[in-house]
């Protein structure tokens, strides 16, 4: 991806992040991006504080995307752990969940006493509209990216079929899904 | 007890969160409308369109529904259970992890899993549109939208989200 990048600068290592480093750095990444904010963790973690490299960046997070679970919160831990072990592991999805929570909670209020105002619910329902637009397109974006389309498109549908129409439950659905998608791309691995 | 069954119900979620908590979408709607009854779709779209207009990570969604269900002590025990049981796997498998990555099944497990999620996630904005039972002129901007963002890819979602925040106080969706 990101093949081509500068030459980091002759210096030494930049010294460890303090905990107060970690909890702010990871407040400004929590607060920097809507609707996810991996970008922005790269662009601190990597270009502005350089407490990674871009290639250590990618698999750090390679590990994060593969485990199930909020990726830039699982990549908080890791980075946290890495500078300043425990207490590091805690304070940076800490500093990352503090704030957005408290601004979501503070919204939450304001719905529990205005939701009910046809204004508010008109703009919800803009806003939710939007949403979806963002969601259908994260699908397509994510979707081309995947190699060899006429392979594994089909486990798409089926996942499709199974959660919006059947409506069975996802843990099920998973399971049986990366049995066999994931069975065929083992098999895929093997004959290169 | 409904605290400890929030909290037991993101735990079980957070094992299948591939994708994040987007991908998640469809099934926090089964859990917590179908399922539980916590709330009606309405409620659980208008919690969505929260979490997309505030800034913060994917899973600001789980702490919404917490609070809904069960105010502050909800909303933490909702954010906790999704959040931890990953962050203390990660925190003790990191150092182990160049060992493993890069191994056959590894790699199987990371190209299998794409077309699931790209799947979760389109069930997801399908859904949404269910519950929120959008009419033509909602389907418009839902389309605009995927359109723009993924034609100029350095627009700033914010922009068209409140865009679609004056279209929709407008009156018109």
């Amino acid at each position: 991806m990101n093949i081509a990048h500068p030459p980091a600068p002759p210096s030494g290592p930049e010294p460890a992040p303090t905990l107060n480093a970690l909890f702010w750095g990871f407040s400004w990444v929590g607060l920097s991006g809507f609707g996810g904010v991996l970008p922005f963790a790269r662009r601190m973690l990597v270009d502005e504080r350089r407490w990674m490299t871009a290639v250590d960046f990618n698999t750090q997070l390679g590990m994060c995307q593969f485990l199930p679970g909020p990726n830039v919160v699982n990549l908080a831990v890791v980075v946290g752990k890495r500078y300043q072990g425990l207490p590091g592991a805690i304070v940076a999805p800490l500093g990352l969940l503090t704030g957005p929570v408290l601004i979501v909670l503070l919204l939450a209020l304001l719905y529990d006493h205005y939701g009910t105002l046809p204004q508010a619910q008109s703009v919800l329902r803009g806003v939710a509209a939007v949403g979806c637009g963002l969601l259908f397109a994260m699908a397509w974006r994510m979707g081309m990216a995947i190699r060899e389309k006429a392979l594994f498109w089909p486990f798409t549908l089926l996942t499709v079929s199974a959660i919006a129409f059947l409506r069975w439950p996802m843990p099920l659905v998973m399971i049986a899904g990366l049995l066999l998608s994931g069975g065929v791309a083992y098999w895929k691995l093997g004959r290169k | 007890m409904i605290l400890i069954t929030l909290f037991l119900e993101f735990v079980l979620l957070s094992f299948v969160a591939f994708g994040g908590a987007t991908a998640l979408l469809p099934e926090l709607h089964r859990v917590v409308v179908d399922h539980h009854h916590w709330m009606d779709d309405t409620t659980f779209t208008h919690l969505y369109a929260i979490a997309q207009a505030a800034p913060g990570p994917n899973v600001l969604v789980v702490t919404l529904i917490g609070w809904e269900v069960a105010g502050l002590p909800g909303a933490l025990a909702a954010t906790l259970g999704m959040c931890l049981p990953m962050s203390v796997l990660i925190y003790l498998l990191m150092d182990r992890w160049e060992r493993l990555s890069g191994q056959r099944w590894q790699q199987a497990i990371s190209l299998g899993v794409a077309p699931l999620a790209v799947g979760l996630i389109f069930s997801g904005a399908t859904l949404i549109a269910q519950a929120a039972d959008f009419r033509l002129g909602a389907w418009l901007v839902v389309l605009a939208t995927a359109f723009l963002n993924l034609r100029y890819k350095t627009l700033h979602p914010l922009w068209l989200i409140a865009t679609g925040a004056l279209l929709g106080l407008s009156g018109q969706l």
